[in-house]
């Protein structure tokens, strides 16, 4: 088979530091290659390259024999090479058919032409056995459509290489399965795919080979056959991690901290109760859309619930988050960038927006610069955030894992009682998942309670004291740890019948 | 949830400003059956068209999410400058509509050199050249009235097959806008631009070239109705136009266009402009007193504000998943507010 992209000595300096360093990389033509890799070992360096977003500092690329140094975006899809990024280049207010002609439609007599465009993108939709009218409105499709939309765009656009960046983080199951379905598609229609993802299990199922980056460099790669889970991890980390989960340092205790009763939402939750103990990490399976998420908001006071009772050391709740932070709650988003973080603050700022009002100081109550940056200086050091000037560096340019250590972090400077985590592991790559499972033992260890919530089954067997599952707004069991077993868990959370 | 009633919110508030349209009629109509005549309405129309055609350009920037607070000032440099050239040369009325338009254009391409290629915000660009623009014109003036020559009046009252030129160059612009917003690749990109210009970019699609495109034709715009309400008058003094970008900036709001960029139409700006004429017409029909005029109409851009601001909530609240059907109201759990 011959090779349809190569990249030769590829290397891209940032102001002298290496993000890419002599690369050589062969892709196949017409096979999957999955690209793993920490955050920061210069995937999506990589990335802009191929696509054409950053000039590489030496090296080159060839494109199907030829030499190949796309100057912009639109180079790349002339080219024939398509990105899928996890954030979707999409516009919500437009139509399906308009989102793939966006860079040109047909025309006819001087206008859109837009019986052939609709024509045209109905027939590129039954392709990807994706049945919407091309006339609808992308904002009215689920992240999964959506994302079947971006693959026609490229199909569209007569792609030959596809390359896939975490595309299943915000698909659900079901969805995720169809992704996996149109990949084999459009394998079996001959074209190329680079496979980009954390979840090594994914990665492995898709591709024919693998390749993994650390620190700018190709370290490790092979056909899939050889490449079982543990090589994967011990290539990208450079060194046996020793486990994948740190071991739980303290056992918890008899006294309740919270006790959820009853709750019931319709529509949402129903009957939902629960009791969580001081030094407990509880686990909260459940497939996406099973109501675990919604629970959440409910015991955090962001939305509401009609029936039962939340109480907190005994005590009810006051209604709304704010009531319920100064009572000793904490909840770290599944949704980091969006909801957990102020992106383009510094580092500083973020730990301390929680706290921010144990720093005024009498009698006016102005901010004490020195007690403050004394505080998120520790709490760096002690969360390992690595970063530069906290005060200066914006959190978004942190990696994920530093970004999640700074949401906890700044939520354990006011020391509650309660912490709510919402896949605290999404988009963190390996080495960073081991330090927040660590942070989470040290968080219960504490005397707090934790509810950890994630769609990762393994990764609260790894780290939880007890695991509810929830099917269809409801709690239809629990295990501890002691009778922990994927297979039952699992079975009860696809259970069909729960409702 | 949707029951009938929810149902006939939801449309309510989808179409809130041709509901007040409607409102606004009949109320008027009733107390004063005059104002339905098709002379009086007629009228409307005709005096809405100076705002109105300024509105279908502002709502090609408003689609991109930027504003264009120059347009007062084009309307009246723009007029100025073609009434200068007119009398210089000697020209026809029709070519100093022409001069009108090209000098709307040259202010236009001002606003875009300084956003696109300077990337300096909209409103800060549009805010100094709003000073800017009339500055000129009142150093060329010296703050003098200028008069036009008398062929301006009668090209201003003139009419095309019976329907007065307002009107005519009114619904010309409004097609054409309309035309190119929902039919032509360029007024699809600026949709796609107000929705995500970074995603627009890595579309494909020439940013710089859409959003330098829409300031253009606001100013174009502008000029242009500058330009056909001085031809009813036949006098430009040095105040004409000022305060006028927020008439222009509520009509094309009233009319569905977002301040966020990515929402409104050409046919919305023509309704909101007629609607803001509509109620100041009626107003001075029914005799009401003139000085209550600006809370009335504060308060009809607050309501179709509002309505908007609804519209995005009950979308928004649309989209939250629910995860269970919801049993009808009988069962014993749940049911407690």
């Amino acid at each position: 088979m011959t090779d349809i992209l190569t990249l030769e000595g590829l290397t891209k300096d940032w102001f002298g530091v290496p993000a890419v360093s002599d690369l050589t990389l062969r892709v196949r033509q017409g096979a999957c290659l999955g690209l793993i890799g920490q955050n920061g070992a210069g995937k999506s360096t990589l990335m802009n390259m191929i696509g054409g977003i950053v000039a590489p500092t030496a090296g080159r690329m060839l494109w199907r024999g030829q030499p190949y140094s796309p100057a912009s975006a639109a180079d790349a899809a002339a080219a024939g090479i398509a990105f899928i990024h996890q954030e979707l280049n999409l516009f919500s207010n437009l139509s399906v058919a308009e989102n793939l002609y966006i860079d040109g439609f047909p025309r006819r007599l001087g206008l859109i032409d837009w019986r052939r465009v609709h024509a045209r993108t109905r027939e590129i939709l039954a392709r990807l056995s994706l049945d919407v009218d091309p006339r609808l409105s992308v904002g009215n499709l689920s992240p999964g459509e959506r994302q079947l939309v971006e693959i026609a765009k490229a199909l569209h656009n007569e792609a030959q290489l596809l390359i896939f960046d975490e595309p299943t983080t915000s698909l659900t199951a079901r969805e995720t399965e169809r992704l996996f379905d149109t990949i084999a598609a459009l394998r079996a229609e001959g074209r190329t795919i680079v496979y980009i993802s954390h979840i090594l299990g994914d990665v492995r199922r898709l591709s024919d080979d693998i390749a993994v980056l650390r620190d700018g460099r190709l370290v490790d790669e092979g056909p899939v056959d050889a490449f079982p889970v543990t090589r994967m991890i011990r290539s990208m980390i450079g060194r046996d991690l020793g486990g994948l989960y740190p071991p739980r340092t303290a056992a918890p205790r008899p006294r309740p901290v919270l006790e959820v009763r009853g709750v019931t939402q319709p529509g949402v939750v129903e009957d939902v109760s629960l009791t969580l103990h001081e030094g407990e990490v509880l686990g909260l399976f459940g497939l996406m859309g099973s109501g675990r998420s919604e629970l959440a908001r409910i015991l955090f006071g962001l939305d509401p619930h009609q029936g039962g009772q939340i109480l907190l050391d005994g005590a009810p709740l006051p209604a709304g988050p704010r009531g319920r932070i100064r009572a000793g709650m904490a909840f770290v988003t599944e949704n980091r960038r969006d909801e957990g973080l102020m992106m383009e603050a510094s580092i500083a700022d973020n730990l301390s927006l929680v706290s921010l009002r144990e720093f005024g100081r009498r009698p006016v109550g102005l901010i004490d610069p020195q007690a403050l940056s004394a505080r998120t200086e520790a709490a760096r050091t002690e969360l390992a955030v690595k970063a530069g000037d906290i005060a200066v560096q914006p959190v978004k340019a942190l990696s994920g894992g530093n970004q999640q250590k700074v949401v906890i972090g700044k939520w354990q400077m006011s020391a509650p009682r309660l912490f709510i985590l919402d896949e605290p592991t999404r988009g963190v790559d390996v080495g960073a998942k081991y330090e927040i499972y660590a942070l989470i033992d040290r968080l219960a260890a504490a005397g707090g309670a934790v509810l950890m919530i994630s769609s990762e089954l393994e990764e609260l067997t790894g780290t939880a004291d007890r695991i509810l599952v929830m099917n269809r707004g409801e709690i239809v069991g629990g295990l501890d740890r002691a009778a922990f077993s994927d297979e039952r868990i699992l079975s009860m959370a696809f259970r069909e019948d729960a409702a | 949830m949707t029951s009938l009633a929810e149902r006939a919110l939801d449309a309510a508030v989808r179409h809130a400003t041709y509901l007040i349209f409607a409102a606004v009629l009949l109320w008027f109509g009733l107390q004063s059956p005059v104002f339905l005549m098709p002379e009086s309405l007629a009228n409307i129309v005709k005096q809405s068209s100076f705002i109105g055609i300024a509105a279908i350009g502002m709502t090609f920037v408003l689609l991109t999410g930027g504003i264009d607070l120059s347009v007062g000032s084009v309307m009246f440099l723009a007029a100025l400058i073609a009434g200068m050239v007119m009398r210089a040369l000697d020209l026809p009325v029709p070519a100093g509509m022409v001069v009108a338009l090209l000098t709307g254009v040259v202010l236009g391409l001002i606003n875009a050199f300084f956003i696109v290629v300077l990337r300096v915000i909209p409103f800060i660009v549009t805010l100094a050249t709003l000073f800017l623009f009339r500055g000129f014109g009142i150093w060329l003036t010296s703050s003098t009235q200028f008069d036009f020559p008398p062929a301006m009046r009668a090209f201003g009252l003139s009419s095309i097959l019976g329907v007065p030129l307002p009107i005519v160059v009114f619904a010309a612009f409004a097609l054409m806008a309309h035309v190119v917003l929902a039919h032509t690749t360029f007024g699809r990109q600026v949709y796609a631009f107000g929705n995500d210009p970074e995603a627009a970019r890595k579309s494909g699609v020439k940013i710089a070239w859409v959003q330098a495109r829409v300031y253009v034709i606001s100013s174009a715009c502008a000029a242009v109705a500058g330009f056909v309400l001085i031809a009813q008058i036949g006098r430009l003094d040095a105040g004409f136009g000022e305060g006028r970008e927020f008439d222009v900036i509520a009509a094309a709001v009233l009319g569905g266009a977002s301040l966020m960029g990515g929402s409104g139409t050409a046919l919305g700006a023509v309704m909101g402009a007629t609607l803001i004429q509509t109620v100041k017409m009626g107003l001075v029909f029914t005799g009401v007193n003139l000085y209550l005029q600006p809370i009335l109409q504060g308060a009809i851009i607050f309501l179709a504000v509002l309505a908007d601001g609804l519209r995005n909530t009950r979308m928004r609240s649309r989209l939250r998943r629910t995860i269970r059907t919801v049993e009808p109201a009988s069962g014993p759990a749940g049911r407690r507010i």
